[in-house]
């Protein structure tokens, strides 16, 4: 008795991995961007709830983990589509091509901003950019001598600048693996550091020398590295009125009553900033597609529909609730039109 | 030691004399230490004691501020409506091609005509959770005689609504810094006047999958993928374990290789979580070409990593079998197995049983091992079985703590809650298992 019952689980088992190896997938399998991922999902479950076919799932792995899955190659086992809070490199547009993976459809989504925020009961901060690169770089120019550098001698924001306040700088913001902080990284600190000519010149002549002079973040405490939850920021934030934050729009925006954002060259981080490109922090959401992919994976096709319909991506749509920042007319036009016709990214695009 | 000072003028004959007096010095250095002995024993029973009260209120600190952050959630704001259904709209042939989000909106409209402008019209439509649609053309499926008439419905209200309701939005704010803007309270001021807002059970919360929207969002999707992940595991890690634990404590020669094996699994015990979710990235993903975020992957690396705890447990209960009892079998003409499977086996269940429970416990609050494999991601429909996507509790747990909206803050702990009472009473059953079975020699 006993060993027909072993001998029969052995059996089951057994039938179950050759059977699933084998089995085809019927539902959409997503990846990518902790960014991209609150807007993903939403479209996931509408388009679950409107259409018979079964909710995509959508993995959170970060903007450069997603790639590195999507690339991997063609066939069931690898996902359908990515999400990423950058443009893809062209490194790894390359890698998935290497792996068969021809055909890629560029989508962008829509705007997201981020922001530098700190507690209610504390001040407004009145930033700029170049204020952000000197308090948290690792080595700020001296003097005005070109070339010359020491560790951040900053420890207050007045020592950044005078008209900011006597507090001590502490910044929390996401780790190294974080599509935001690369963003920030790129978008706050090089444009601050730009600010001085010397720097800007170096980009010509030493690109190396010139991105690890603006990209580097400081590592003597004043930088502290969060982790990718957002929520727990906004928390210590709300504990801690010295301290200022970093992340992504949509937060702040749910914790209006708890936080406020740092001016950034004297620009609010509002939507209609960020929407029209003047809140100087801002930068792009994509997904990618697989176009092998598209109609043997059922539903992608919908699924694409859906997510750049009006309804969801438009100036009213439901993504807009969510935080997402929309697109101008004209490039949700031409974003749709590049999702019906599935016209692939080529290299020389990038 | 007093006989030392003694010695050299002491007779014979007041000898006795001497060892009285040298018995009472003893008792004198006794009674002299004795306070401080007591003392020192006080000292220990108080760090005893004081670590015990300390861990005791760490862990009520934790229970408390969980339960206190998340006992809300088992209550859900709902708003009443009442619905036309109107013959026209709804086509009996084709119920699902109504439009059953312009109805919601209809009802919504009749109750404050005076909304006329277009922002105005969108704050009053995200006062209901979109989960209101979905519920109306539920209830007209059920319901096709209905249809004509009017009907009163509850129907779950937005997130926002539901943490206003609930205290967590402060009405005292200025309007630009709360999600809930000044008509849109005097709109729920009215219809808590009319008595259509009112706080219900959140069934929800235990019946649905994962959602977007928190007050559509439930824990049945996790529990369920728990469910079978658990499964898996069980119907793997016993066997397995046990048979491993049994060759190794009653066959297995004592060798070096032996001895080479025993380290090895010891130090499986040890090796970090994230480990065994590389191993099946690596293994049943790539290798074998396993589907991603399924269950059944999720046992097997699952089984990897309880399967030391179960084998050290299993040996241990092994060992504790008294020697008399394998003698006595051998004595009767027993053969080895006989020995083994009719009289130590059954004696050592009881432990390996607990060792199994406590391993699950462990496996059940794992993510880091699922990370890899991709069952942490966001799944909405409930798994039916072993290769249907799905997520785990804990898992469940680190998405919802990582969602802006603030309603999944108190159902980040309510979920934790669920979980804890999951663990807890495993726990219980594995005590109760070894109370009941356990025997002592």
């Amino acid at each position: 008795m006993k060993k027909v019952f072993i001998a029969s689980l052995a059996l089951v088992f057994a039938l179950g991995i050759g059977t699933v190896g084998a089995a085809s997938r019927d539902y959409i399998s997503i990846v990518g961007s902790s960014t991209v991922y609150p807007f993903a999902t939403v479209v996931a479950e509408n388009f679950g709830k409107t259409t018979g076919f079964k909710t995509p799932t959508i993995e959170s792995t970060g903007s450069g983990g997603g790639h590195k899955l999507f690339g991997a190659g063609v066939g069931v086992e690898y996902p359908d589509i990515t999400n990423s809070s950058r443009r893809i490199k062209k490194s790894e547009f390359e890698k998935a091509a290497a792996n068969g993976v021809k055909e890629i459809v560029e989508v962008k989504v829509g705007y997201d901003g981020i922001v530098l925020a700190n507690s209610k009961k504390a001040p407004l901060y009145k930033l700029s950019r170049k204020d952000i690169f000197l308090a948290l770089a690792k080595d700020v120019p001296s003097g005005n001598v070109a070339g010359k550098t020491v560790p951040n001698p900053n420890k207050t924001w007045k020592d950044v600048n005078p008209a900011l306040p006597d507090v001590k700088i502490e910044v929390l913001g996401p780790p190294p693996t974080s599509g935001t902080r690369d963003a920030f990284v790129e978008l706050a600190m090089e444009g601050g550091a730009k600010k001085f000519s010397w720097i800007a010149d170096l980009k010509g002549k030493d690109k190396k020398a010139y991105k690890a002079l603006c990209h580097t973040i400081r590592e003597d405490g004043a930088y502290i590295e969060a982790g990718e939850n957002d929520n727990l920021i906004v928390q210590k934030l709300d504990a801690n009125k010295d301290v200022l934050g970093i992340f992504g729009f949509s937060f702040l925006d749910q914790n209006a009553d708890k936080l406020q954002g740092a001016l950034i060259d004297g620009v609010a981080p509002e939507f209609d900033a960020i929407a029209d490109g003047s809140y100087p922090v801002s930068r792009s959401l994509y997904f990618y597609v697989k176009k092998a992919h598209v109609g043997s994976i059922p539903g992608i096709k919908e699924f694409l529909a859906e997510f750049t319909s009006e309804k969801a991506w438009g100036e009213d749509g439901y993504l807009t609730d969510k935080g997402l920042i929309p697109m101008p007319e004209a490039e949700r036009k031409k974003f749709r039109q590049a999702v019906e016709n599935l016209t692939p990214l080529s290299a020389s695009d990038l | 030691m007093n006989n030392h000072f003694n010695t050299g003028h002491a007779g014979s004959t007041d000898s006795s004399t001497k060892e009285q007096s040298a018995s009472v010095r003893t008792m004198d250095i006794v009674s002299k230490g004795l306070s401080r002995r007591y003392k020192a024993e006080k000292r220990f029973r108080l760090y005893g004691i004081t670590a015990i009260l300390l861990s005791m209120a760490f862990l009520s600190m934790l229970f408390i501020s969980i339960s206190a952050n998340g006992y809300t959630a088992f209550q859900q704001t709902f708003v009443q409506l009442d619905i036309f259904l109107d013959p026209d709209d709804i086509d009996a042939q084709a119920l699902q091609d109504a439009n059953y989000q312009a109805m919601v909106k209809k009802s919504l409209r009749a109750m404050f005509p005076e909304v006329k402008t277009r922002t105005e019209k969108r704050q009053l439509y995200d006062m209901v959770s979109t989960g209101a649609t979905y519920q109306l053309q539920d209830y007209v499926r059920k319901n096709q005689q209905m249809i004509g008439s009017v009907v009163q419905l509850w129907v779950p209200a937005d997130d926002d609504v539901d943490m206003l309701i609930k205290g967590h939005i402060p009405r005292d704010v200025p309007e630009t810094e709360r999600r809930i803007k000044d008509t849109q309270l005097s709109w729920i001021d009215k219809l808590l006047e009319q008595g259509r807002i009112e706080k219900r059970f959140n069934t929800t919360f235990f019946t649905g999958g994962d959602s977007r929207e928190p007050e559509l969002a439930g824990i049945l999707g996790a529990v369920t993928g728990s469910f079978y992940t658990l499964i898996i595991t069980l119907l793997l890690s016993f066997p397995v374990g046990v048979a491993t634990a049994v060759y190794l404590e009653e066959f297995a020669p004592k060798n070096r290789w032996t001895d080479i094996i025993e380290v090895n699994i010891n130090n499986l015990a040890a090796v970090p979580s994230i480990v065994y979710g590389l191993l099946g990235l690596a293994v049943f993903l790539n290798f074998f070409g396993l589907p991603r975020s399924v269950p059944l992957v999720g046992g097997f690396v699952l089984t990897l990593m309880t399967l030391p705890t179960i084998i050290i447990a299993g040996r241990a209960a092994l060992k504790s079998v008294p020697p008399s009892i394998r003698e006595a079998a051998l004595g009767v003409g027993a053969s080895k197995t006989q020995m083994v499977v009719h009289h130590v086996l059954p004696l050592a269940l009881p432990g390996m049983l607990t060792g199994t429970i406590i391993g699950m416990a462990q496996a059940l609050g794992e993510t880091a091992p699922l990370l890899m494999i991709g069952m942490v991601a966001f799944i909405v429909d409930i798994p039916g079985g072993f290769t249907d996507p799905s997520t785990v509790l804990p898992v469940q747990i680190f998405l919802w703590a990582d969602s802006p909206e603030r309603a999944f803050l108190e159902r980040t702990s309510a979920a934790i809650m669920v979980l804890l009472a999951f663990l807890v009473t495993m726990n219980a059953v594995a005590v109760f298992l070894r109370k009941k079975f356990e025997r002592r020699w």
